[in-house]
């Protein structure tokens, strides 16, 4: 069974948020770069779990980008992954980035594709949905468990105020979210592996792109917190209904 | 040219983040000089007529058995012939769960571009540029669509539903789904609770609380409010809550009027997923928590001797 699993590059979970270039660039300098948390903690490591079950399952891993992500494809290399490919293009809006997917999956054979539910800085929640799509697979959204069974797969899907089982036959995709897997840190033997593991680097398809961002602003400052004293509990439950109007 | 709303349903009624997309995307329509109508999917018990409420002009209903369960591929499918049947140039959906499946897809089918999370109406001067949600919450980016047909989806409590007088023409339409090749097996469903992202209150517990068996201080508060329960994702890994409700960066990000955090510090990847909420209410016994930074009001003290007359004060005011 050969898996793909979709890398992304995003800003540590607590990276300073502010931009450049008269708020139309995001403000990398100084900032830490890791895979984005719901590619690497649920997608990529349900992908090797499935391996570590399975030996004859191949993983292949693929990001859209330039040189600097690298570093993030090679960790996820250490983490499990087989082989690698990069796209070189600075990614544009998510259907550009899907279709450079989509690309690189079209002659790939991969019975599934896997994809965090989104990434961390867009947070569109698009490329699976967009890649199954112009591959015309099935797609299963928000998947807290995936295993194949007799050569389908059984997941189990988030719904809202709920959880749906169903079973899909393969190719399929699937966007990954909390409670797939369990994270885990690369130990130094994957490390080494890596280094000789393929990274392949293609050029972009021809693909268009349907959105342009104009420009980014941060949410006004809050005006402050309004503090009431622990002995006059029912002060602030005054204050809720009075003056904020909500209860 | 009209505007279009996806009208999510679940087991036959219509859902509540579905009359703010209906309510947004009447606006949309007003300010494009155009008729909002609304597309439904599978069998429903609610009336559609009622729809005209928030301004929307015909429902076009597709009442097929094979759509009670969602598949974004059938539903992309009929969703797709249905714009080019009513010629729509604006199509709408909740960014919840079916939307964040259905819409990317219907984006890619039909060259639409998409801006998914939006939390502000449209901007027209110069083109039809949206406001969205990035960074988890700390920011937002000024998105502009540049296709001939557009894709919106509308976060959750981003947008009051506005009813007014009107009926909707209620129309069928016969679109045939190709076959779905999901086979469904089990729903189960946490019943008779609030769900989280449609909650319009929210009662959080962190590690403050010490343990799962102190949780009546959460749920007593929420019971009487009628608000949903959440936790921190420390009270998740422990295993004191289940995990679908936990929110932040991993977790849920959710967007209620009143978020009201109980012994939760306010990691900025707590921070992340509730941020966008309206009024943030802390109670923790260290003022140097980070929360008491990002909230509106707050009680520096201990949960156990303050929640109970937080409690007793709710009671009192709802018995009035």
């Amino acid at each position: 069974m050969k898996i793909l699993v979709c890398i992304s590059k995003t800003p540590d979970t607590t990276a300073k948020i502010a931009f450049t270039d008269n708020n139309t660039k995001f403000a990398s300098e100084g900032v830490q770069w890791i895979i984005n948390p719901y590619d690497e903690w649920y997608a990529l490591v349900r992908a090797i779990e499935m391996k570590e079950k399975d030996p004859t399952v191949q993983i292949q891993l693929v990001t859209v980008g330039g040189a600097d992500a690298d570093p993030i494809i090679r960790k996820a290399l250490a983490l499990g992954g087989d082989e690698a490919i990069r796209v070189d293009a600075e990614g544009q809006d998510s259907f550009f980035i899907a279709s450079q997917i989509a690309g690189v999956a079209a002659d790939g054979g991969f019975d599934l594709i896997l994809t965090g539910k989104e990434t961390i800085d867009h947070n569109g929640a698009s490329i699976g949905g967009m890649v199954a799509e112009l591959l015309d697979m099935d797609y299963v959204s928000l998947a807290v468990k995936l295993d194949m069974e007799q050569g389908k797969a059984v997941v189990t899907r988030e719904i809202e105020g709920g959880e749906e089982i169903c079973e899909a036959v393969l190719p399929l995709v699937v966007s990954c979210q909390k409670g797939m897997a369990e994270a885990r840190i690369p130990n130094m033997r994957g490390i080494m592996a890596a280094r000789s593991k393929p990274l392949k680097v293609v050029v972009p398809v021809p693909a268009a792109s349907l959105t342009s961002i104009q420009s980014f602003e941060l949410p006004l400052a809050k005006s402050g917190v309004k503090l009431i004293s622990a002995d006059h509990p029912e002060e602030l439950v005054r204050l809720l209904h009075e003056e904020a109007r909500i209860i | 040219m009209s505007v279009l709303i996806f009208a999510d349903q679940s087991e036959g009624h219509i859902r509540k983040s579905t009359y703010e997309a209906l309510s947004y995307g009447a606006k949309v329509a007003e300010l494009t000089g155009t008729v909002a109508e609304a597309i439904v999917l599978g069998p429903v018990l609610d009336s559609l007529s009622g729809l005209g409420k928030y301004g929307i002009t015909k429902v076009h209903h597709v009442p097929d058995n094979g759509l009670e369960h969602m598949d974004a591929r059938c539903y992309t499918a009929v969703i797709a012939e249905a714009v080019q049947q009513t010629g729509a140039d604006t199509v709408i959906f909740s960014n919840n769960i079916t939307g964040k499946a259905v819409a990317p897809r219907l984006s890619a089918r039909l060259k639409a571009g998409l801006v998914a999370g939006a939390v502000s109406l449209p901007d027209l001067a110069g083109g039809f540029s949206v406001r969205r949600s990035v960074f988890s919450g700390k920011a937002y980016a000024n998105v502009s669509i540049i296709t001939p047909i557009r894709i919106i989806t509308l976060n959750q409590n981003a947008y009051g539903i506005a009813e007014s007088a009107g009926t909707a023409e209620v129309l069928n339409m016969t679109i045939s789904s190709p076959a779905s090749r999901l086979t469904f097996k089990s729903t189960s469903k946490v019943s008779g609770k609030v769900p989280l992202t449609e909650a319009e209150m929210v009662i959080s517990g962190g590690r403050g609380l010490k343990g799962p068996e102190h949780w009546g201080l959460v749920e007593d508060l929420a019971d009487l409010l009628g608000a949903a329960t959440a936790c921190s994702r420390a009270v998740a890994d422990a295993h004191w809550r289940p995990h679908h409700e936990h929110v932040g960066q991993t977790g849920l990000a959710i967007a209620p009027n009143l978020y009201f955090a109980i012994g939760i510090s306010g990691a900025i990847q707590h921070l992340a997923g509730v941020n966008r909420s309206k009024v943030i209410v802390v109670v923790n016994k260290d003022p140097e928590a980070p929360f008491f930074k990002a909230a509106d009001y707050g009680i520096v003290g201990d949960a156990f001797e303050v929640m109970p007359k937080v409690i007793e004060a709710v009671r009192r005011l709802k018995a009035n």
